[in-house]
């Protein structure tokens, strides 16, 4: 460990939670920008030499789409449709006219348009990079000189790039990339998304990316979000251990969640729809600790879905689990996913404003018919139905929805702590409902006051962040207080050394989307219900979110070197 | 000229997919169509440039317009497609 503080360690944004030690294959650069200098040749020329480079491009994106498939296929296709859009050529035959060179006048139109998807920021922000990628191409037909594209070494490589647009992607040979690398893009580019579809280890966002050079070993470890240039012997060999360990994991027996002690920790799985049921019972899910039902209603349409529909789809979901526990929450719609029928209003904020159990509460009949469904689902079936409301903030609330989810013979009603002052009141609300459902994506956005939306805050959406561990620790002290059960169901969940903490400040089950089981199973199993406890101190007393999650794995790694 | 005024059902806007979809339906349909977020400026319904840089999201309204002989017929088409989620 001693020379640690040598080697050059980079951090960005990990995708999974995988690690991987390769060597490194740079994307080559993108093409200086055209200069702005007037064209020797006449107007015709150029603009005929610019229909035909963006047409050449257009072709060849297709013909990549077609290879590709997938959702990959659908952003060539959109790629290939802006090479040839009529408003972008207005653009490029207005510069042409002026006597420009097809180059600057093809860089200038993309530019424009690029600009302004880059100002809107969030997810059109992120499209700037395909429009870039187009832009690239045509340029670099028109010049003569090969697309900027991806590397393809004889062996495998760890892909460094600014950022991999979806044309560079569908070129890879998936096979050969041990992990990815890139100084832009956040959690939901282009990278991301394929890493998490093709579960490659990948850390994005790594803003000096560029200091990579070709040829370089690194580590690239996604479950800690950094990339080590030129590691030491001891830190391979911890790489290795690690992936061997994940390795062991994925073959391991699916065993009921529990810590090294067998104090258990039921491992539950969240879901969005039945179809999703049957995979996760596979995977060794213990139940389910959050069933949405929002795409129940915008499937819908226009309105909401019938009493008999909703009773049909839940009883499928049920049938899934017989004898296990399914946590459904009820309709969470607001100014975010706004649904005609149940708020029709503008919200400046929306996540403050009249969303989840607030909506239900002013349309109240539709959280009747829901909880009507619900009821009769569960007279139908094995499962053990527990119901729970989201965004809640108050006490009042809780009484509210758990007195009338009664009224239908809900026997186990409980409510989502996602808003600060619901943690702070725990042992009200806990004596008031039946269980609480931590819901870790919300309360951070809550308690940090950073939209979960907006990329430029997306450093402060850290659920490792000591301020909303406290207010964890204070719904699990009022939990053991009162034998009431406390679960979690957001990401925070899902990353095998966090959970541990989880449990230690008094979390009782664990809900997490499927793939993410297998590695909090293992982590679990490493550690006592003593461990964990002294793991969730040393969190609570950090700084901040980064200073948590390290000094946590420091700790980690010296108790288990302590045991070995 | 026929016009129209929706609400996009698309749980992600008319980004990507969406829009991809709407645009080429728009280019097929052979008129004249053009779409406008709220009150703003409309734009091309067949650039596909023109309608993500709306950035036109879920549960916002908009408005087509269309000229031709079949103007109504191509906006019933297109209405269809903006109603519709194509997001999971």
């Amino acid at each position: 460990m001693s020379d640690t503080a040598t080697h050059s360690t980079l951090t960005g944004t990990g995708i999974g939670q995988g690690v991987v030690v390769g060597v490194v294959a740079r994307m080559s650069d993108p093409l200086p920008e055209p200069q702005d200098t007037p064209s020797s040749r006449t107007v015709d020329e150029e603009t005929e030499r610019a229909r035909a480079s963006l047409s050449v491009v257009a072709r060849d994106l297709e013909a990549r789409g077609k290879t590709a498939g997938g959702t990959a296929a659908d952003v060539l296709e959109a790629q290939a449709m802006m090479a040839e859009d009529p408003m972008l050529s207005e653009i490029i035959d207005e510069s042409l006219a002026r006597g420009t060179t097809a180059e600057r006048a093809v860089f200038e139109a993309f530019a424009s348009f690029r600009d302004q998807l880059a100002a809107m920021g969030g997810y059109l922000g992120e499209r700037a990079a395909d429009l870039d990628d187009v832009s690239q191409r045509v340029i670099a037909n028109l010049s003569g000189v090969a697309a900027p594209g991806v590397p393809n070494p004889d062996h495998p490589f760890v892909l460094v790039a600014r950022d991999l647009a979806p044309a560079d992607t569908a070129m890879l040979d998936l096979d050969k990339v041990l992990g990815l690398v890139t100084s832009d893009g956040g959690p939901t580019s282009h990278t991301a998304i394929l890493a998490r579809e093709k579960s490659i280890v990948a850390v994005v966002g790594v803003t000096d990316a560029a200091t990579l050079a070709d040829g370089t070993t690194v580590v690239v470890d996604a479950a800690a979000g950094t990339v080590t240039a030129a590691p030491s012997d001891d830190q391979v060999a911890d790489a290795e251990r690690r992936i061997a360990e994940r390795e062991a994991a994925a073959v391991a027996p699916v065993t009921p969640g529990a810590l090294a002690d067998g104090t258990a920790v039921p491992l539950l799985a969240n879901l969005g729809s039945s179809a999703g049921a049957q995979a996760a019972a596979d995977a060794g899910a213990e139940g389910v600790g959050l069933f949405r039902t929002e795409f129940l209603f915008l499937d819908a349409g226009g309105s909401a879905p019938t009493v008999e529909q909703q009773r049909e789809h839940y009883t499928r979901l049920l049938q899934a689990f017989p004898g296990k526990k399914v946590v459904v929450r009820v309709l969470d719609a607001g100014a975010d996913k706004p649904l005609p029928f149940l708020n029709d209003a503008h919200e400046e904020n929306p996540a403050l404003g009249l969303r989840g159990l607030r909506a239900l509460r002013a349309s109240e009949d539709i959280l009747r018919e829901q909880l009507t469904a619900l009821a009769d689902a569960d007279k139908a079936t094995e499962a053990d139905l527990w119901v729970m409301a989201p965004m809640v903030s108050t006490v009042e609330e809780t009484r509210y929805f758990v007195e009338i989810a009664r009224e239908y013979g809900i026997k186990t009603a409980g409510v989502m702590v996602e808003v600060p002052s619901l943690a702070l009141l725990a042992p009200q609300v806990l004596a008031a409902s039946d269980f609480a459902s931590i819901g870790t994506n919300d309360l951070t956005q809550y308690t940090l006051a950073a939209d979960r939306m907006l990329g430029s805050v997306a450093a402060l959406q850290d659920p490792w962040h000591p301020a909303v561990l406290r207010l964890v620790g204070e719904v699990g002290a009022a939990g053991a207080a009162t034998g009431k059960p406390v679960g979690i169901c957001g990401e925070a969940a899902a990353d095998p050394l966090l959970a541990v903490v989880l449990v230690g400040l008094g979390a009782t089950t664990l809900s997490m989307s499927t793939p993410a089981l297998v590695d909090v199973r293992a982590s679990l199993l490493k550690y006592t219900i003593d461990e964990a406890r002294q793991l969730a101190e040393i969190a609570l007393a950090a700084d901040g979110a980064a200073e948590s999650r390290a000094a946590v794995a420091a700790a980690a790694l010296t108790l288990k070197e302590a045991q070995s | 000229m026929a016009e129209r005024t929706v609400r996009i059902g698309s749980s992600h806007g008319l980004h990507a997919r969406p829009a991809k979809l709407f645009t080429q339906a728009a280019a097929a349909s052979g008129a004249k169509v053009t779409l406008a977020k709220g009150s703003g400026k409309p734009v091309n319904a067949s650039s596909i440039l023109g309608v993500i840089s709306l950035g036109v999201d879920f549960g916002d309204y908009v408005t087509l317009t269309a000229d031709g002989d079949n103007a109504d017929a191509v906006l019933d088409q297109l209405v269809e497609l903006l109603v519709t989620d194509h997001d999971e």
